[in-house]
């Protein structure tokens, strides 16, 4: 689960990582008494929104005057951006963070995310702050300061330092340093975060050190018992079919192309698609209802995946293991009373009873096509589309 | 033989007498496994399915000589029960259950870090379908009719991919000798590399099919372990061509975050080690088969 920037901040700040004074507004008169309430001559204002690049989208806004606050703040609230992370639909701005300006003198980069070949924690550090860390990997490279933690025992003073150090602080602000680095740790640890991500961090001319941007994301398996990072959803930042899907206990991720799935497993959904793009087609999406595949799901599953306008065909490839063809096939036909489907389907069964659960489909007089194989299903619902 | 599980391993199921743990139990009583009780804290001392149940994994290994046991514990208690059996002298352990916190998946692998390489429990899973030796044990929640006996070992992170790959070498006349699901989480108990190396020393394994999936770096591990170390011929599907970048594809660990861990770019790197990639997962079984045949 990814939050926005104030939320972040605000846990950093939490955590001992100083942060440069700000507050969110929803409207136009609120950032102009927020500004007014922050003192100073010169703000920020700053389009909350799940993604980052926002300043080249024009999400970030400089502004010298109270009232340059108020307008920036009506020209983002209500807007959609589009970032190179948002996808040609972009994302709508309900919120703006107004921040007091900083003067930087210098700024850096400092991310942590999971490293899955140590099973650790991983600090990556740069001088390199402001640039996206693709961006720093490919230009400059031998800026890169990479510190595994041991979670055993969590981060160490000295490898702060290191860290510190290595991004070549002046000497009276390493311990300061050290202690933002450490706050971020422990911010990731102690919440469950997969990622944590401050850039810039910057040294300010007063010789502050300030996150100055920020983003983290969270571990959905662990929000049971993280209850203040899940009140911080934000469901207008996701897309609404992944929403509905996510609430109904379904994994969806919408795509691009025009025939819909449904499947049972992961694995088994990513091989379909696979199936579909070799045999011609593009998918329209990832769904997998579990490999139990109960009715219930599968009638949640039609109906997500008949709002999806783009869908021309549709297809349902099922194993069945201990959940039986013949129960899952009963499973179908009740979703099939229940929505109307506009468009070809092609059916395949495997697994236990197969037999059964196509004579069951048989039997039921709905409209649909019989495959075989993954490869007959996806060639099928190819064809479909022709049709 | 087989790795892992056998006719006579001693299973214990942990998490006993809930729904989950029942159902699954009697599947594999059904099966031929040698279950011989289970563990439910504070129902210690009862009988369940006629057999006896334990307050603690200890107590029940002490009692029964059980040496694997399967998890039916919510997420939240997953992590604490896995430590329990590696404590209580378990050797395989399977973790069903889909939705541990990766930061425990972490605590639960240093805390092994504590047993010596041969007193030290083989975690399987999380969010896996378990293993089965076929015509011997199963200790997992897979159909296990759809499983021949023979010597191909299987490693997967999916379950119904998993069975679909069984089904396909079975309309082959292909066997088994275990298929060990390692589950869809970014950390797991044993990677591919962990069960490429069982399956190396087994001598009744010929071949290992391993399907593996975007995201994370385990399975170009596995290939560069294979080149280095293994005799034996290994067979790869890797799943989500069409996934993109940056999406968690239904399982946690299935996505693509950096060079290496898409679809396209396993492939490539495993073929220089040598692998033999099926090039699409309706041709598992023959891939499989090609490669039997010329051996």
């Amino acid at each position: 689960m990814d939050i926005h920037e104030y939320q972040a901040k605000k846990i950093l700040a939490g955590f001992g990582v100083a942060v440069p004074r700000g507050g969110i507004v929803y409207s136009p008169e609120n950032a102009e008494n927020k500004a007014r309430e922050l003192g100073g001559s010169k703000w920020v204002v700053k389009a909350q929104i799940h993604s980052g690049a926002r300043g080249k989208a024009g999400g970030i806004i400089v502004c010298n005057s109270e009232l340059e606050v108020a307008q920036a703040t009506d020209k983002l609230l209500g807007k959609k951006l589009v970032t190179n992370q948002t996808g040609p639909e972009g994302k709508i701005v309900n919120r703006v963070y107004i921040e007091e300006a900083t003067n930087i003198k210098k700024e850096l980069y400092l991310g942590l995310v999971f490293d899955r070949s140590s099973e650790s924690i991983m600090v990556v550090a740069s001088t390199e702050g402001g640039m996206s860390v693709e961006e720093i990997s490919k230009q400059k490279p031998e800026s890169i300061i990479r510190s595994k933690i041991e979670v055993a025992v969590g981060m160490q003073q000295f490898q702060a330092r290191e860290i510190a150090f290595g991004l070549g602080i002046e000497p009276k602000l390493i311990s300061r340093m050290a202690e933002a680095i450490t706050g971020c740790y422990r911010a990731f640890s102690e919440l469950d975060a997969t990622m944590v991500e401050v850039n810039p961090l910057v040294i300010s001319n007063q010789e502050q050190i300030l996150a100055l941007d920020c983003k983290m994301s969270f571990d959905n398996n662990a929000l049971f018992r993280r209850n203040q990072i899940s009140e911080l959803r934000d469901k207008t930042q996701e897309n609404a079919s992944e929403v509905y899907a996510s609430d109904r206990g379904l994994n969806y991720v919408s795509l691009d192309g025009n025939i819909g799935n449904i499947i049972n497993g992961a694995g088994l959904a990513m091989a379909s698609m696979d199936m579909i793009k070799l045999a011609g087609g593009e998918p329209a999406n990832f769904l997998d209802v579990g490999g139990g595949a109960t009715p219930e799901k599968i009638v949640k599953a039609f109906k997500l995946i008949s709002m999806d306008k783009k869908v021309k065909v549709i297809l349902v490839n099922i194993f069945a293991g201990i959940n039986r063809c013949d129960w899952v096939a009963e499973g179908i036909v009740q979703a099939l009373q229940k929505i109307e489907i506009k468009v070809p389907l092609v059916i395949r069964l495997a697994g236990t009873n197969v037999e059964k659960g196509n004579k069951i489909l048989k039997d039921s007089k709905i409209n649909y096509i019989e495959a075989n194989t993954l490869e007959d299903a996806a060639n099928k619902a190819v064809k479909a589309l022709g049709k | 033989m087989s790795v892992l599980i056998d006719k006579n391993t001693k299973i214990l199921i942990q998490g006993f007498t809930g729904k989950m743990g029942t159902f699954h139990a009697e599947e594999m009583i059904k099966y031929g496994s040698n279950v011989v009780g289970g563990v439910t804290p504070g129902k210690g001392g009862s009988k369940h399915l006629n057999l006896p149940v334990f307050n603690t994994v200890k107590e029940a290994v002490e009692t029964t000589g059980a040496s694997a046991s399967i998890l039916f514990v919510p997420p939240a208690f997953a992590a604490d029960s896995a430590m329990e059996a590696a404590d209580a002298g378990i050797k395989t352990c399977v973790a069903i259950v889909d939705g541990i916190p990766s930061h425990d998946m972490i605590r639960i692998k240093r805390y092994m870090r504590r047993y010596s390489r041969v007193q030290k429990m083989t975690l399987v899973g999380p969010n896996c379908a378990g293993v089965i030796s076929p015509g011997k044990a199963m200790l997992g929640i897979m159909p296990g009719h759809i499983y021949k006996e023979g010597k191909v070992g299987i490693i997967g992170r999916s379950g119904t991919l998993g069975y679909e790959a069984a089904q396909q070498m079975k309309n082959l006349g292909i066997g088994i000798s275990t298929s060990v699901g390692i589950g869809g989480d970014p950390i797991n108990g044993s990677s591919f590399k962990d069960i490429l190396e069982k399956f190396e020393e087994d001598k009744e394994t010929d071949a290992v099919l391993m399907i593996g999936e975007i995201g994370g770096p385990q399975e170009v591990a596995a290939g560069k372990f294979a080149k280095e170390n293994m005799k034996k011929p290994v067979i790869a599907y890797i799943a989500g061509l069409t996934a993109p970048k940056g999406r968690v594809m239904g399982h946690a660990g299935a996505i693509v975050s950096a060079y290496g861990e898409s679809a396209v770019e396993k492939v490539e790197l495993l073929k220089e080690c040598g692998v033999t990639i099926s090039k699409n997962p309706s041709v598992m079984g023959e891939t499989v088969k090609s490669v039997l045949v010329k051996k």
